[in-house]
């Protein structure tokens, strides 16, 4: 066991994460126009293991991930994303890179899509007992084009937004079990 | 259902809009019985708040009958009686743990959050029928609601207690109770009070209910005034009397121990812009609000406590920052952790320890809403409280 401190960043998180910290909370899409990667913290107040577990298994995404309709798992090691909406979907071949119990995983897109998308996450316990500290670290190239335009497409918003929004339903789900919403009408009649 | 619905400044309607439904396992459904016009919708009324949009149902303060429960629902049942406090708070989170349930971390939907995390810093709580940058939540001025975590937030009502002894648990008084708390008191203390709105006269009461010594009520409605001498303040009228000269002769040179702003601003906005030109149009007002707040803390006395009730919503200038380090005044503020505060104010208000129905000078059918709103901001002496009756028909 190492003597790294509780809850800090390490620092390939920390570097990743140098370039979204300019922005305070979410960003606008005119500054989002060309970036393509995004890093971000959250604090859970569940355990680690639940937490990590609850992730690990790639079916889950769709409950809070909103680009991401449906994930089919082809074996341990892959599975397949299905991202986008009804009428404009895509298939990400996706592969997990690494994946260390309660620690982190981390997962790519397979060679050959035309999009090249990494995503990582670190589960740390947070300091004084407060839960699960998971930094996010995302980055997305494409092969030809303009990266934001296909992930507007895909997502209808810019991604840094999209990642604020996921990991802030992550810890609604796993903190009080429902994802808060006041969609109309249901949730919140108007007129 | 009929609800009272916002389209713009000035401008609220009722109309039939849908019934809401149980969406998430620990929603429930409330047919209203109850529910008032707050001192805060004048400012949604005002359309000083950003983020409102045409069609919003309004109302924070309301109470009812539960008459749906979702499957994650297990003490609260249909048929019981509820007040609904106004912070929608999850229970479960870092800051409801700590019962600082107007920080609650899950209750504002991920879509608005961001809107609050980036004009504060971090996303704000949740609330009803008061803005998107609350989650836009339909609110309570309408014949049902939809109430998420209500395994948290309604305060069952025993049977034979009268809607209107009740209904502000939801709102002002909590938050009277909470701007009193904050003042910190000690015995001896001389407490005043900037405002005898709803709030300002609920935390007269808690504040001599908390042992103070003496509060002295500032404001220049001659009706709100009244009240506070009838609830046992000494009453100040800022346009008869230079309010600083007459606080430092009422304590003997010393100050108030602790001083409320319950007044508030209605400068709100999301930009900087925005907001220091509504300042600085409000400065060539006669009721210039942002002087409350200096006045606050340019009169209590060394060492003393400041507590602001009164809603802010971003910036303000010419702070007397040095009147408040040099003196060592303590601040304390914030939302009102409605949940915190709940079962202990049941029990005082079924006591009789806290008079609740004294201030209610209008009580109207739904149908009328929308003179309620016109009462409350144009004839203010008169009009203390609105409350509307969903259930009744209306009068023509």
């Amino acid at each position: 066991m190492t003597a790294e401190p509780v809850g800090a960043p390490s620092a390939d998180a920390a570097l990743a994460l140098q370039r979204p910290a300019r922005h305070e909370g979410p960003v606008t899409s005119d500054q989002e126009a060309e970036s393509d990667l995004i890093g971000r913290s959250v604090t859970v107040d569940r355990p680690r293991s639940e937490v990590y577990g609850y992730w690990r298994d790639f079916t889950h995404l769709p409950r809070f991930m909103s680009g991401i309709r449906r994930v089919e798992v082809v074996d341990s090691q892959h599975a397949r994303w299905i991202v986008g909406e009804a009428d404009d979907q895509s298939v990400w071949e996706t592969e997990i890179l690494e994946a260390r119990t309660n620690a982190l995983i981390s997962w790519s897109t397979s060679c050959g899509s035309h999009l090249l998308h990494r995503g990582q996450l670190e589960f740390r316990d947070a300091p004084g007992g407060r839960g699960t500290v998971i930094t996010a670290t995302l980055s997305y190239e494409q092969t030809g084009g303009r990266v934001g335009e296909l992930l507007a497409r895909l997502f209808h918003r810019d991604p840094r937004m999209q990642a604020y929004q996921d990991l802030r339903r992550f810890k609604q789900l796993m903190e009080t079990g429902e994802i808060a919403t006041a969609a109309p009408p249901d949730a919140a009649p108007r007129a | 259902m009929r609800a009272l619905t916002w389209h713009g400044k000035h401008d609220v309607r009722v109309q039939t809009v849908p019934d809401p439904k149980i969406v998430n396992p620990r929603d429930a459904i409330i047919e209203i019985t109850s529910t008032a016009i707050c001192g805060s919708d004048l400012h949604l009324y005002d359309h000083y708040i950003p983020t409102m949009k045409a069609g919003d149902v309004l109302g924070h303060e309301f109470m009812g009958v539960v008459v749906e429960v979702g499957p994650g629902i297990r003490k609260l049942k249909v048929g019981q009686r509820v007040v609904i406090p106004f912070v929608i708070a999850c229970g479960q989170c870092f800051f409801c743990q700590r019962q600082q349930y107007a920080g609650c971390d899950n209750s504002n939907p991920s879509e608005t959050a961001g809107m609050s995390q980036m004009l504060y810093g971090y996303a704000m709580t949740g609330a009803f029928g008061y803005s998107h940058l609350t989650g836009g939540y339909a609110g309570g001025q309408a014949q049902y609601a939809r109430v998420p975590f209500a395994d948290i937030g309604p305060i069952v009502i025993p049977e034979g207690v009268d809607d209107d002894k009740v209904l502000f648990l939801s709102d002002i008084l909590p938050t009277g109770w909470m701007a009193a708390e904050n003042c910190a008191i000690e015995p001896g203390d001389t407490v005043a009070v900037w405002g005898c709105g709803p709030v300002g006269l609920f935390t007269i009461q808690c504040a001599l209910l908390q042992g103070a010594q003496r509060v002295i009520a500032i404001d220049h409605h001659p009706a709100r005034l009244a009240l506070a001498q009838r609830l046992g303040a000494v009453v100040v009228n800022f346009e008869q009397s230079r309010v600083r000269e007459a606080l430092a002769e009422l304590t003997g040179g010393i100050g108030p121990d602790a001083c409320v702003d319950a007044v508030g601003m209605e400068a709100h906005g999301q930009s900087v812009d925005n907001v220091y030109d509504h300042v600085k149009a409000a400065v060539g007002l006669v009721t210039d609000r942002t002087h409350a707040l200096r006045q606050v803390i340019l009169a209590c006395r060394k060492g003393g406590r400041v507590s602001i009730p009164g809603v802010y919503g971003g910036f303000t200038d010419k702070f007397p920052i040095g009147a408040l380090m040099e003196k060592g005044l303590t601040v304390r503020s914030g939302q009102t952790h409605v949940q915190k505060y709940s079962t202990k104010l049941l029990q005082m208000v079924l006591d009789d320890k806290i008079d609740t129905t004294f201030l209610i000078s209008h009580r109207l059918p739904l149908e009328q809403a929308t003179e309620g709103y016109r009462l409350f901001k144009q004839e203010q002496n008169a009009t203390t409280k609105v409350v509307l009756k969903p259930k009744q028909s209306a009068v023509h």
